[in-house]
């Protein structure tokens, strides 16, 4: 028995959704009564691997062949379902976002094992295994029991947090058998920015809405985010617009983020954008409409023009810093 | 080339969402219907290929749901799709719309099958990979690019600060996300005229088993007042963030 954790490594170091991921699986396998159990797949260093145990890993499976570099989803999920198996895991926790979401649900069909995906918190009970994901995008929690004999959970991403559980962890070179599949998806070109904090790793995030006004008056907002250490993020008419990346886009049909601080400038704040920010620990809100819905989601509000105002923001978090 | 669309008839984003029943089944009550958005946003791209002249020979729409779903099935085929099949059942997890849309397909051989990267209803976020596995067919997830050429397929999935160009053979499963395609088309009068003719076929379900239950719902709790901060003082929010809220 054992509760698997599938963690995700950027370049050779883990994410910090690693780290939440293997806190989280401490405590249901406190529950249970039971051991963490890491994967990782691809290549990464054992100081790096040893981090897991600090969150609670009991031992770590280090898948790192040549044929994991790339993600197929056949692939891994074959990967994954031996590891379980392996592991004899009767609970498998992965990330919320586009790879536990390309791969939960191959396994739940591999493994006949019920799927919770977007959860934000631990179960109720583990017999059964109850457990409250999101639904209706964030507008409602649906409460869920699943009585297969393994369970799956996707966990939203900064929902729980990371919490140390300093234990050694047990390294152990992972060779899976992958004779009966072959990767199909053929890759032909990266392009990404290393280097660059995520906008789901983010802590803070200063987002943009159309009360921006155009892509030249973003400079503030990176400036914003640069002196706090932020991620930036906009709107969906922003991103539409082209001002801005589609992989900027928080709300229902973009991003889902839950950072503890986020700045929402210029953003009325639809029921749509409200959906993708609502898990956020704390809201900013600064729009020259006093009825514009945002008011309602957030903590502090400014009702003024954005434009005065952001400067203004800026210059009071220089002298902050400053101390 | 056959391309078939999986799609979901969910409540209109802006829906107030409420429950009934003791909390354990959603209200319907006076909710506007719509095509999934990231499903219609798939449909508008495949549209758009065969409109190109992609090679496209058919676009089928196939959804699982009771008769109500209907008036959102004329859509697509309002849109510009061949053709429907609706699969009779009110499904209580993704395992078993999966499984349903599995079935039909295995009847209906096609060689693109495209989803939804997640439905705003349930945000179950996992009929597209499900439905791969049970065809025992490839997937590649977070699509924000599809081209097809000459019978070629390329792709473009979204990763952590980037996106990967991706080429894969047919028959495949393409769960799509925002960017695959910009603006959703609206029906206009000829092609909702012509929808009425379309073949729009409904199928009884087949037994397909489910995983999970679920038991209630619950709205989140209210929150707090927004404590309003005089613009004249725009100091005085940062000194709440860095005093009383402690961040930054």
């Amino acid at each position: 028995m054992s509760v698997l954790v599938y963690t995700e490594n950027w370049d050779g170091k883990f994410k910090k959704l690693s780290f939440e991921l293997v806190s989280y699986a401490h405590e249901i396998a406190k529950m249970l009564n039971t051991r963490v159990v890491a994967l990782s797949i691809g290549c990464v260093s054992n100081d790096e691997l040893l981090k897991l145990g600090d969150y609670g890993a009991a031992e770590v499976l280090s898948a790192s062949n040549d044929c994991c570099k790339n993600l197929d989803n056949q692939v891994y999920s074959h990967i994954i379902t031996q590891a379980a198996s392996k592991a004899d895991a009767n609970v498998i926790i992965m990330a919320h976002n586009n790879i536990g979401k390309a791969l939960a649900p191959r396994l739940s069909v591999r493994l006949k094992a019920g799927l919770a995906t977007g959860v934000l918190s631990l179960p109720q009970s583990v017999e059964p295994f109850t457990i409250t994901r999101k639904a209706f995008t964030s507008k409602a929690m649906a409460r869920i029991t699943i009585n297969t004999p393994v369970k799956i959970v996707t966990l939203l991403q900064n929902a729980f947090g990371i919490h140390e559980n300093p234990t050694s962890a047990q390294i152990e070179v992972f060779n899976p058998d992958l004779s009966a599949v072959t990767a199909k998806t053929i890759i032909k070109e990266i392009n990404k920015v290393t280097g660059k904090l995520l906008l789901t790793d983010a802590e803070i995030v200063v987002s943009g809405g159309r009360g921006m006004k155009g892509p030249e008056n973003w400079g503030g907002i990176e400036e914003l985010a640069a002196l706090l250490g932020a991620a930036t993020a906009c709107s969906r008419p922003v991103s539409d617009e082209g001002w801005r990346p589609h992989s900027e886009h928080t709300g229902q049909t973009g991003k889902i983020i839950a950072p503890d601080l986020y700045f929402a400038l210029g953003i009325s704040g639809a029921i749509q954008h409200l959906g993708g920010i609502s898990g956020s620990k704390c809201i900013v809100a600064v729009n020259k409409d006093p009825d514009a819905p945002i008011f309602e989601a957030a903590d502090y509000g400014i009702v003024g023009d954005v434009m005065k105002v952001l400067p203004e923001i800026i210059a009071a978090v220089k002298e902050i810093k400053q101390g | 080339m056959k391309v078939l669309i999986c799609i979901s008839n969910v409540p209109d984003t802006t829906t107030k969402i409420k429950f009934v029943n003791n909390n354990t089944a959603f209200d319907k009550s006076g909710v506007q219907w719509i095509i999934n958005p990231w499903d219609e946003l798939a449909l508008t791209r495949a549209l758009d290929l065969k409109d190109a002249g992609a090679g496209i020979e058919s676009i089928t729409v196939m959804n699982v749901g009771l008769a109500d779903a209907e008036p959102t099935i004329r859509k697509a085929l309002a849109i510009g799709a061949d053709k429907a099949i609706r699969i009779n059942a009110d499904p209580v997890d993704s395992f078993q719309v999966a499984s349903l849309l599995a079935d039909a397909i295995k009847k209906e051989p096609c060689d693109v099958v495209l989803c939804g990267i997640e439905s705003c209803d349930y945000n179950g976020a996992s009929v597209g990979g499900m439905l791969a596995e049970l065809l025992d067919l490839p997937s590649v997830s977070a699509v924000s690019f599809l081209n097809i050429t000459n019978g070629k397929v390329e792709l473009k999935r979204e990763i952590d600060g980037g996106q990967e160009s991706i080429e894969i053979t047919t028959p495949f499963v393409g769960i799509v996300q925002k960017g695959i395609a910009k603006d959703p088309r609206i029906p206009n009068m000829r092609g909702i005229m012509m929808a009425k003719t379309k073949p729009l076929q409904v199928l009884e379900p087949s037994a397909a088993e489910k995983l999970a239950i679920v038991g209630s719902f619950d709205l989140p709790k209210a929150k707090a007042a927004c404590k309003k901060i005089d613009p004249d003082n725009v100091k005085e929010l940062v000194r709440l963030l860095h005093h009383e809220a402690k961040l930054i």
